[in-house]
């Protein structure tokens, strides 16, 4: 998950009079993570040293002179350079204290930037679009300089990043409208024009930011209305169609950040690592309209990871170096420093949902209808064919409702009506179309439920949640709603499909389920999945044959032989041969429970939520933990079949964390120690046989290497190789 | 760095012949091996158990017992003759009939002035070593029942006898037994009808009798009074052969059970005086019969049934964890029975009587290290000769082009035309030069005209060979006076040179055109094992048993800077571990820097240009190297370049399609070949 330290201030900014610009022109990495150098716009840069707040040196240009392009520095040559007046290029050292008396070369046109990536030779684009190292213009510093770019075009972003192979200069430029990305390949020089797909007219990006990795450029850009779009770009290219022809550059929506109500003025995103953008100056989604807010986003499972509020205006610029944001807001430039640690599903969402293979088919996007209508015959609906449905649908019902008007009936209608909207609706547009707006129905439906206690409409919700595009981010209430309205099929249902469900919640489900009376359980309609295999499971607990994977009940009695009392012999005569194991609960409460174990979550969130259970359902808890472990050891049963179910592993992490939170109490609970003392038996019989197994561990592991000695026959030809 | 397009063969079956008796003369530390073929064989324990001559047996001469005399070598066998053999021409000298029957044993006397032979008709011939040949001196009295084997007392004046139920002792001088010592039939096995052969006795000088017999029994016994000391009870099997160390105080018995078992004479209490003989280790080296066995100061030498000829020393005699402590078995000849036509793509195979020549197959296209390609064409046998006459075949050659084909046993040399193109065809020719009589060894020049032998007293016979004609042109003579035979003929790539070694280790090369000596190589102190000059830069390289590797420069006639520094840096300790002599050097006509050597375990490039391997350097590198990416792998790699993939080599040459040829024998297949060993109860069977 990632994280947004406590952040500090570098330096105090002057912004400009309308306070509409920081007065920052730029921020570069110097020599290492913890030196930076910030060019303000006006005429000064300075060095600063991170870690310690404080500048370590300033260069300032001369007054009537400005700087116009960010200082970066050289690390070969640890020189800096930057271009004043557009015209004059400046180098300097570190030593130099007067900026007039280094090292100053006038070009012939106007330098729009001076890149220097890191590994890289620094490199000046023109304004007009021509890239020329740094070298090789000062060597001839009068050179003529090309127009690369048509007459009214002008660049509005620019970077530099290295490859594998070489570095490249990457800028966006724009001509009436339509966006331009030019990627510059240096030695051997080659152009590539791409045209960036419009977004809603009028509309051009606020903000680029490009990342490189595998051998793509990943450029991210963001526009007004909050879309993050992400286009992929080979380094290899294609040498064929340079210059002449702009590709068009696909583009991929990865984000869709909330903008409220009107577009966004100054923002900026910036890729962190492969799965987590910073953006500053967009809202956050839980707070209100105001824009203050510097957010970190995981663009895989489209979450909120981390937020944070900035005090004064932000500007919209936003800069991230080795795990360090700086962002310039109010009169101060700020350090944040923040961690992304490596995202998967586990890291993102706690413990990871269901290690099992057969669990990791893609979410699908298409609700799986079938599998309510029609129980188990799963038939993939074949997208063909919801389009023809739905295109005879649009034909057909003439009083097509859009989403937004959907919205303002749910505000106002009867349940009846929401139902039959809320439905036409899913079943006129694609889901993939709707994913945006289903939150927001979700979310007006539950605070409509929420404020008026008469109106609530299950089927709706249930639904809505089945299309797989909500999450408890977007729809905060709907499980407490669910639980509130003792809706647990609902509420099967969130657990089933939200994939982060806050470990408070996932407790007040549990306790919910274990709180519920086992004759009311019985006439829930739940999954049918979950409820067919406990069924399976219970069923089978009384035509069980043999005992598997080490578990004998009498394997402790060479041990308890000794003992010589009548009326403990006769306790663990009792505790040796338990009575058959009996499930605690019943069939719909445990599949219910069992939800409840597959869910998502993390131990240190869980632990103190687990503490409130009472110490008799802590007992029941832990008795159908048991009793599922139990017959999971028998045999290898349950993870054969497809059926939805918790994993050994997951009944384990349950058991360890109920221990962990209640083991004082249980200890002194009289009932428990029965209890207590199964598992104990029954775990440390399970780890003599893996110890036992350990042991041949790694013989068996020489089986699996033992090669079959091949039959080589009286003759062959083979190839060989001496190196 | 090398790829090669490999012919896997595993369809040569050489087939060792078993070992049947051996004897060590401590003077030269040579061993004499003599096979059931008949084959004497000659190992020099000295230079790293280099076998350095065959002497080829006949049909019908199975040779059962051999005596050295000194440097002569003497044998007997089932055919009633004594045999000397010219250990220089590698031929038997002469044979005597000893008119007694078939010879079971042949024994000297400590002088070596008398041989003494124990024969079927149960007489114990005495014969005068002279100097040329051995005369017939007088019978012992004669006895009834075969004489099976026989040991003299170290001074001469005794001979015991080992015979059926019995070990007599003779009076060496006036020729009557004076004891009779009765030998227990069977204990267990045998019903008391089957009588007991003395398979070994072993006469000390201290008069004790040791006696191993077919019953699994060693005796001891007191040679003075014919009393019986003490039974060791060794096996329900035959204890078929004993030897005593030199200085006597270890005596070693080979069972049929494949057991070598060993007595030391010691005092089984801390006090000196009470000394017995004492069973103390059993070695168990092989499957079948142990026949011959071998007591050295340092070492245990068996052979037997299975073929394997092994070294086993013994940990209390030699320093711990060196070379020197290392078992050895040797399987295989230390000469090579493969010739390949290289130009023709043909296999010669040499077996001890027929030859056999092979055409190599072909595959499809190309593969990546590690395939196996398909097989377009499978291997063919083109031709099978059986050798005329009852000598077995000695040497034979293949010519490069493989139009041509000879083979020499020790009384005949024959040389053959082949046609192999649509009708195979092949002619004998018939008239050869009279020169070429005794050969052992042959080799033609790599344009195929011409035809080197080597022959009697060290010479090298050029003959051509054209168009079902072969004519005699020159011998070459050895500057030296050496009259070891030449056991390596290298003819150079070039025509130009003709590269010769001989036992003796020293190395000449002769000018083919001018027909007179080149240059010759400083003798080095061990033999070589292979030899082979460069087809550009006309240096020779040349292997020897010590594992040392040399290159000669012919033009300076000095050795090459290359062959300077090995020797300065010293070959690397895991390379003078290996137990095998390399039996081929070749080279790579696409990679001048390339020496290609083999020995029975691994075969290796040598690229002269990477830097040697170090002391501390990981000698078998090719599995890490394969692991590396190019710019390490050429930092990390060395001069040697072995490749260990292919085990029991018989062969690996070069062909110039640049494909490499190598020729396996499993020993699983030598060991399926073999005779059922003695049954033995088995746990668990």
């Amino acid at each position: 998950m990632a994280a947004l330290c406590e952040g500090y201030t570098l330096c105090g900014l002057v912004p400009a009079q309308n306070r509409l610009c920081s007065g920052l022109r730029g921020i570069e990495e110097e020599r290492d993570s913890d030196h930076v150098i910030v060019t303000e716009s006006t005429r000064c840069a300075t060095l600063y040293k991170v870690s310690d707040q404080k500048p370590l040196s300033s260069w300032t240009v001369k007054q009537g002179q400005s700087l116009t392009s960010s200082a970066v520095f050289n690390t070969k040559t640890s020189e800096y350079v930057a271009v004043s007046d557009n015209k004059v290029i400046r180098i300097w050292k570190e030593e130099d204290i007067l900026l007039d008396k280094a090292f100053k070369a006038t070009v012939s046109a106007d330098v729009w930037m001076v890149h220097c990536p890191r590994g890289g030779e620094p490199v000046v684009l023109f304004q007009r679009g021509d890239v020329r190292l740094l070298d090789s213009l000062l060597a001839a510093p009068h050179q003529p300089v090309q127009e690369v770019l048509a007459q009214e075009e002008s660049i509005r972003w620019s970077t530099s990043i290295v490859t594998e192979m070489q570095q490249m200069v990457i800028f966006t430029t724009e001509l009436k409208g339509d966006h331009f990305l030019c990627l510059q390949r240096l030695n051997p020089n080659s152009l590539q024009r791409y045209h960036l797909e419009r977004e809603e007219p009028g509309l051009s990006p606020l903000s680029f930011s490009t990342s490189y990795r595998d051998k793509h450029i990943c450029l991210l850009y963001l526009y007004p209305n909050g879309h993050v779009y992400e286009s992929l770009i080979s380094v290899r290219g294609s040498g064929a169609g340079e210059g002449s022809e702009a590709l068009s550059l696909p583009r991929s929506l990865i984000l869709s950040l909330p903008v409220g109500d009107d577009l966004l003025e100054a923002a900026a995103a910036v890729v962190l690592d492969d799965a987590h953008v910073a953006v500053v100056g967009v809202p956050h989604p839980c707070a209100g309209p105001g824009k203050d807010f510097l957010c970190i986003w995981n663009t895989n499972f489209q979450t909120l990871q981390a937020g944070k509020e900035m005090a004064g205006k932000l500007y919209g610029q936003l800069w991230s170096y080795s795990n360090k944001l700086f962002i310039p807001h109010g009169k101060t430039l700020s350090v944040i420093p923040f961690a992304c640690p490596k995202s998967c599903l586990a890291s993102a969402l706690g413990k990871l949902k269901q290690a099992r293979a057969e669990d990791s088919r893609p979410p699908a996007l298409v609700p799986s209808w079938n599998n309510i209508l029609h129980g188990e015959k799963h038939q993939p609906p074949k997208t063909a064919e919801i389009r023809k449905t739905r295109t005879t649908r649009r034909t057909q019902s003439s009083p097509c409702l859009t989403t937004d008007q959907v919205l303002e009936l749910i505000k106002t209608a009867s349940a009846e009506e929401v139902k039959k909207e809320v439905e036409g609706l899913l079943t006129r547009q694609d889901v993939q179309d709707l994913q945006l707006s289903l939150g927001q129905l979700a979310v007006t439906l539950v605070s409509r439920s929420l404020a008026e206690p008469a109106f609530y409409t299950p089927s709706t919700l249930q639904q809505l949640v089945h299309t797989q595009c909500l999450c408890h981010s977007i729809c905060p209430d709907l499980v407490a709603l669910a639980l509130e309205k003792k809706d647990y099929f609902l509420c099967q249902l969130c657990l089933q499909f939200f994939p982060d469900i806050p470990e408070v919640i996932t407790c007040a489900c549990l306790k919910a389920f274990i709180s519920l009376p086992d004759a009311d359980a019985e006439r829930l309609s739940l999954e049918p999945d979950g409820v067919s295999f406990m069924q399976i499971l219970i069923s089978r607990e009384h035509d069980q044959v043999g005992l598997q994977n080490g578990f004998t009940s009498t394997s402790c009695e060479d041990e308890d032989a000794g003992s010589g009392q009548q009326r403990r012999r006769k306790d663990e005569e009792n505790a040796r041969n338990p009575p058959e194991p009996v499930c605690p609960v019943g069939v719909h409460k445990a599949a219910l429970i069992n939800e409840v174990l597959q869910a998502a979550y993390s131990d240190t969130f869980l632990l103190p939520h687990l503490k409130d259970l009472s110490s008799q359902h802590v007992i029941l808890f832990l008795q159908y933990l048991q009793f599922l472990y139990q017959q999971y050891s028998l045999e290898a049963f349950p993870q054969k079949h497809s059926f939805r179910s918790p994993s050994q592993n997951q009944i384990m992490d349950w058991v360890c964390m109920l221990l962990d939170a209640h083991f004082t109490v249980l200890v002194m609970t009289p009932e428990a120690k029965g209890l207590l003392q199964n598992l104990h038996r029954f775990v440390d019989c399970q780890v003599k046989l893996f110890l036992q197994l350990g042991k041949i561990e790694s013989s068996l592991q020489q089986i699996n290497e033992m090669k079959v000695k091949e039959d080589v026959g009286a003759y062959s030809i083979e190839v060989i190789e001496l190196f | 760095m090398g790829e090669f397009k490999v012919h896997r063969i595993r369809f040569f079956n050489h087939m060792p012949s078993a070992i049947r008796v051996m004897a060590f003369n401590s003077h030269t530390e040579r061993l004499v091996v003599a096979r059931a073929d008949g084959a004497v064989e000659i190992f020099n324990f000295a230079d790293n158990y280099y076998q350095e001559k065959v002497i080829p047996g006949r049909d019908g001469k199975a040779v059962e017992a051999l005596c050295w005399v000194g440097r002569r070598l003497f044998s007997a066998g089932l055919d009633g003759e004594i045999t000397e053999y010219d250990l220089e021409n590698l031929r038997p000298r002469n044979s005597m009939e000893a008119y007694g029957g078939p010879i079971w044993t042949i024994s000297s006397n400590s002088q070596g002035t008398l041989l003494a032979a124990g024969c079927e008709d149960g007489t114990v011939k005495m014969f005068e070593v002279l100097e040329d040949r051995i005369q017939f001196q007088r019978n012992l009295s004669r006895q009834k029942g075969r004489i099976i084997s026989l040991s003299w007392h170290p001074t001469g004046s005794q001979i015991a006898a080992g015979m059926l139920d019995m070990i007599k002792i003779f009076d060496a001088e006036t020729g009557h037994a004076t004891h009779r010592l009765l030998v227990e039939r069977g204990l267990q096995r045998t019903s008391n009808s089957q009588e007991v052969v003395v398979w070994s006795v072993a006469f000390l000088s201290d008069h004790t009798i040791i006696s191993g017999d077919s019953a699994g029994k060693v005796q001891i016994w007191d040679g003075i009074t014919g009393t019986l000391v003490r039974t060791h009870l060794l096996t329900k099997w035959d204890v078929l052969v004993l030897a005593v160390s030199p200085d006597e105080s270890s005596v070693i018995a080979g069972t049929s059970e494949g057991t070598v078992v060993q007595f030391q004479f010691i005092s089984s209490t801390v006090d000196q005086q009470d000394k017995q003989w004492v069973r103390t280790r059993t070695f168990k080296s092989h499957s079948h019969d142990v026949r011959a066995l071998v007591h050295t100061d340092t070492a245990v030498v068996s052979g037997g049934v299975d073929t394997q000829l092994v070294v086993r020393p013994l940990l209390d005699k030699v320093e711990k964890n060196t070379q020197e402590s290392a078992m050895r078995k040797i399987i295989f000849p230390h000469r090579n029975l493969v010739s390949c036509a290289k130009k023709a793509g043909l296999l010669l195979f040499q077996f001890s009587d027929h030859l056999e020549l092979w055409r190599l197959g072909e595959s499809d296209g190309n593969g990546k290290p590690g395939d196996r390609l398909p097989v377009k064409r499978n291997p063919e046998k083109l031709i099978q000769l059986k050798r005329k006459g009852e000598d077995n075949i000695c040497c034979s050659a293949l010519s490069p082009c493989g139009g041509w084909l000879a083979y020499a046993t020790v009384s005949s040399v024959r040389l053959y035309r082949l046609q192999l193109d649509n009708n195979i065809s092949i002619n004998k020719v018939s008239k050869l030069p009279k020169e070429l009589n005794s050969v052992h060894q042959l080799s033609f020049s790599s344009d195929s005209s011409k035809l080197f032998a080597s022959s009697i007293l060290s010479s090298v016979i050029v003959a051509s060979v054209k168009e079902l004609e072969c004519k005699y042109l020159h011998t070459f003579k050895p500057p030296s006076d050496s009259r070891q035979p030449v056991h390596l003929l290298s003819p150079s790539e070039d025509g130009n040179w003709l590269a010769t070694a001989n036992t003796g280790g020293e190395i000449h090369v002769f000018d083919v055109h001018k027909l007179k000596l080149h240059c010759s190589v400083p003798v080095c102190g061990s033999c070589p094992t292979a030899v082979s000059i460069h087809p550009f830069s006309c240096s020779l390289v040349s292997v020897h048993a010590d594992q040392q590797i040399f290159e000669f420069s012919l033009k300076q006639k000095e050795f090459t800077a290359w062959s300077r520094k090995l020797q300065k840096q010293g070959m690397h300790p895991l390379w003078l571990q290996r137990d095998a002599p390399i039996t081929r050097v070749t080279f790579n006509p696409n990679n001048p820097t390339h020496i290609l050597l083999h020995d029975t375990s691994m075969f290796c490039i040598v690229d002269q240009i990477l830097p040697l391997p170090e002391e501390k350097t990981r000698f078998y590198n090719q599995s890490v190297l394969q692991s590396l990416s190019l710019g390490e792998r050429l930092r990390n790699s060395h001069a040697f370049k072995v490749y260990r993939n292919f085990q029991n080599l018989l062969c690996v040459d070069l062909m110039e399609d640049h494909s490499l040829v190598v020729v396996e024998r499993p020993l699983l297949d030598i060991v399926s070949q073999l005779p059922a060993p003695v049954q033995q109860k088995k746990f668990a069977t």
